[in-house]
């Protein structure tokens, strides 16, 4: 089993005939997703990877039973792109979009809290179901179905993880990427409230960074709801405190966010945490 | 992107947060005839991106003119070093030329980004004028918090709990709730990520003034605000990280030795972690983005090494989708065009990873390639001693 998405997901791409929307589609489809459309405005009509292409979410969701979407609009047009899919009922809605302003996301956000809609990201690499479904940007060959359920605010340094992972034999049950920003759709706790549910996922790897409460709210949640074995890492124990290191929500600011108080909050919570990044798939061997 | 002081003031006063008469200057001319029209005792505040000015010699009190001139010449040009600059310190070329007020009380005024609850919270807290952090850490029941509902903004009675909250006296709360509301509306209208007055002062004749006032702005809500992105003082950042931004990549200089240049935010800076655990220290945090092409690369390898603490270099690329030859031939007539002296370590993962050690190893180059993170920290940290 798995997550949030898997053999049956059908997902449309939003900015279908971008660039990087185009070559990403291309990787998702070779890995077997379903991709059963694009969403491009002005381009209704046409088709685009010998797949049909429409002007709005509700009429490709209409036409194509779509139940995800995958967006890479560009920053300016992303939050609205996401509660299109919403509105569209769409269930997992996978934003890969990076620079999105807050105060977009503040909105699309509210506006997601009244509808059934679950929003992976933004500014993350996207999903997987190994074996089963790709929605996202990430290298589809280093990952292996299996049993641990990896969560991360990062991209290549999941891939990290999950090469280790796949190296020692370990697969994964589904891999998400809930991304760098401040406002993020799923956080911590909703993926790991997933895995903890999910009878297939026997242990779960959580890769947190400086910047915000997440891991300190997900250690808590962990402590009192968690039975199955969690290994963690926290990225940025050297990043000077009020600078931003590269996504918009890794920062330390007035005191909080800072490494050390993440990984204390993980030790306390009985999660087994890995001091460098290196010993990530070495430390989830050891607690299965 | 941050502001100045004066920046920020602007900013505030055009939504109706009353702020003290000022003019910014840049010569000692300039303070002269902005002190005059001023008229009478005046206060000097040098105008650099960090707090802590007033401890570190940056805010003088002038009695005239003629004073403010005496202390605008010491201070124009002079470094300023505070808790927040580092050892470094900034060289002051702006300074503000302000009225003085008379100060009944000193409040703190912000509002900053509650992660959790996705929206803004305005705080506010009767112990202004002293370091804010210290005094949520120490009495965080002296801080009153209201959330911002985006879009429906800081609501008159969510100001007045505050206003009363503080104890701001009946005939001043009502100018006090005004102004609350008005930083509200700018944080929104600008695209603040933060805003702070800090100290808001209630003065002996029952007028409030947003005596300081800081405004962070957020990067990505730039493009939206082409009249803020003029605010941006390239003085006030590092050279390199300026030239860095204007290739897409994200640098942000340290004090070590090791020169980092990895792929993906995490990931660098993992990456700076495994090379402190192996006893060495990052001499930046460098995210070349996703995609890496041969201009990124050559364009990073040059910033980095002008960095001249710099004594070896670790590429950690986990590209994964990214093809390892592309990336090594790019590696390579970066290292040959700058003629690099230092030792560099690659370890890079990703399609065709084979052929890209070996364009790597056959370039008579002083590379060394290494197999896992733990390895290739262990190894750069060894040449750059």
């Amino acid at each position: 089993m798995s997550i949030l998405i898997d053999e049956n997901t059908r997902v449309l791409v939003q900015g279908f005939t971008g660039r990087e929307a185009t070559f990403h589609s291309q990787q998702c489809l070779a890995y077997g997703t379903k991709i059963v459309g694009g969403v491009v405005p002005g381009k209704g009509g046409t088709t685009h990877l010998d797949l049909p292409v429409f002007d709005t979410v509700r009429a490709a969701a209409a036409a194509t039973g779509a139940n995800a979407s995958v967006v890479f609009v560009p920053p300016a047009f992303a939050a609205d792109a996401v509660m299109e899919a919403a509105d569209a009922g769409l269930g997992v809605v996978v934003c890969i979009t990076e620079g999105i302003p807050t105060l977009d996301m503040l909105k699309a956000w509210r506006y997601l809290q009244s509808r059934k809609t679950r929003l992976i990201g933004p500014n993350c690499p996207g999903v997987i179901s190994p074996g089963k479904c790709k929605i996202g940007i990430m290298p589809g060959h280093i990952h292996k179905p299996g049993s641990v359920g990896v969560v991360s605010r990062s991209g290549t340094l999941t891939y990290e993880a999950v090469d280790q992972l796949t190296r020692l034999g370990i697969g994964q049950s589904t891999c998400i990427g809930i991304g760098g920003d401040p406002i993020i759709g799923t956080n911590f706790i909703d993926a790991i409230k997933l895995f903890n549910e999910d009878p297939a996922t026997e242990a779960i790897v959580m890769i947190g960074e400086i910047g915000g409460a997440a891991e300190e709210e997900a250690a808590a949640f962990v402590k009192q709801n968690v039975k199955k074995p969690v290994v963690g890492f926290v990225a940025g124990q050297t990043a000077p405190p009020g600078r931003r290191m590269g996504h918009a929500g890794a920062i330390i600011s007035g005191g909080s966010g800072k490494a050390e108080d993440k990984i204390r909050a993980m030790r306390e919570a009985g999660i087994a945490v890995c001091m460098t990044p290196a010993e990530i798939g070495q430390k989830a061997k050891d607690v299965l | 992107m941050k502001i100045h002081e004066y920046q920020a003031k602007g900013i505030l006063a055009r939504f109706g947060v009353p702020v003290p008469r000022g003019e910014v200057v840049y010569t000692p001319e300039e303070a002269d005839s902005a002190a005059r029209k001023i008229g009478g005792s005046v206060v000097v505040k040098a105008q650099i991106h960090a707090g802590g000015r007033g401890k570190g010699g940056g805010v003088k009190v002038a009695r005239d003119a003629q004073e403010a001139v005496e202390i605008a010449k010491k201070m124009l040009g002079m470094k300023l070093v505070t808790h927040q600059t580092g050892p470094e310190g900034r060289i002051v070329q702006r300074v503000l030329i302000e009225e003085t007020l008379p100060i009944e009380r000193e409040l703190y005024l912000g509002i900053v980004l509650d992660r959790a609850q996705a929206k803004p919270v305005f705080m506010a807290s009767a112990a202004g004028g002293v370091d804010i952090e210290e005094v949520a850490a120490r009495s965080p029941e002296k801080i009153l918090k209201e959330p911002v509902e985006p879009g429906t903004g800081l609501s008159p009675f969510q100001a007045r709990n505050l206003a009363y909250g503080m104890a701001i006296p009946p005939a001043s709360a009502p100018a006090a709730a005004a102004a609350m509301i008005a930083l509200a509306k700018a944080y929104e209208a600008v695209d603040a990520s933060l805003a702070e007055i800090n100290p808001f002062i209630l003065a002996t004749d029952g007028r409030v003034i947003a005596l300081d006032a800081k405004i962070n702005l957020d990067d990505n809500a730039l493009y939206r605000h082409k009249d803020l992105l003029e605010l941006r003082d390239l003085n006030e950042e590092d050279p390199l990280e300026v030239d860095a931004s204007r290739f897409g990549l994200n640098y942000i200089k340290l004090d070590g030795t090791v020169g980092c240049m990895v792929n993906g935010a995490g990931l660098a800076m993992a990456t700076m972690d495994i090379i402190q655990y192996a006893g060495g220290s990052p001499a930046n945090f460098l995210d070349v983005g996703g995609g890496a092409s041969a201009e990124q690369i050559q364009n990073a390898f040059r910033i980095l090494l002008s960095d001249r603490n710099v004594k070896a270099v670790l590429i950690n690329i986990f590209g994964g989708i990214l093809r390892c030859d592309t990336l090594a031939t790019g590696v390579v007539a970066a290292a040959r065009e700058l003629k690099v002296q230092v030792p560099i370590v690659v370890r890079m993962e990703g399609t065709n990873v084979d052929e890209g050690r070996r364009i790597l190893k056959d370039s008579g180059l002083n590379f060394t390639v290494a197999e896992g993170m733990r390895d290739a920290a262990e190894e750069v940290v060894g040449l750059a001693r």
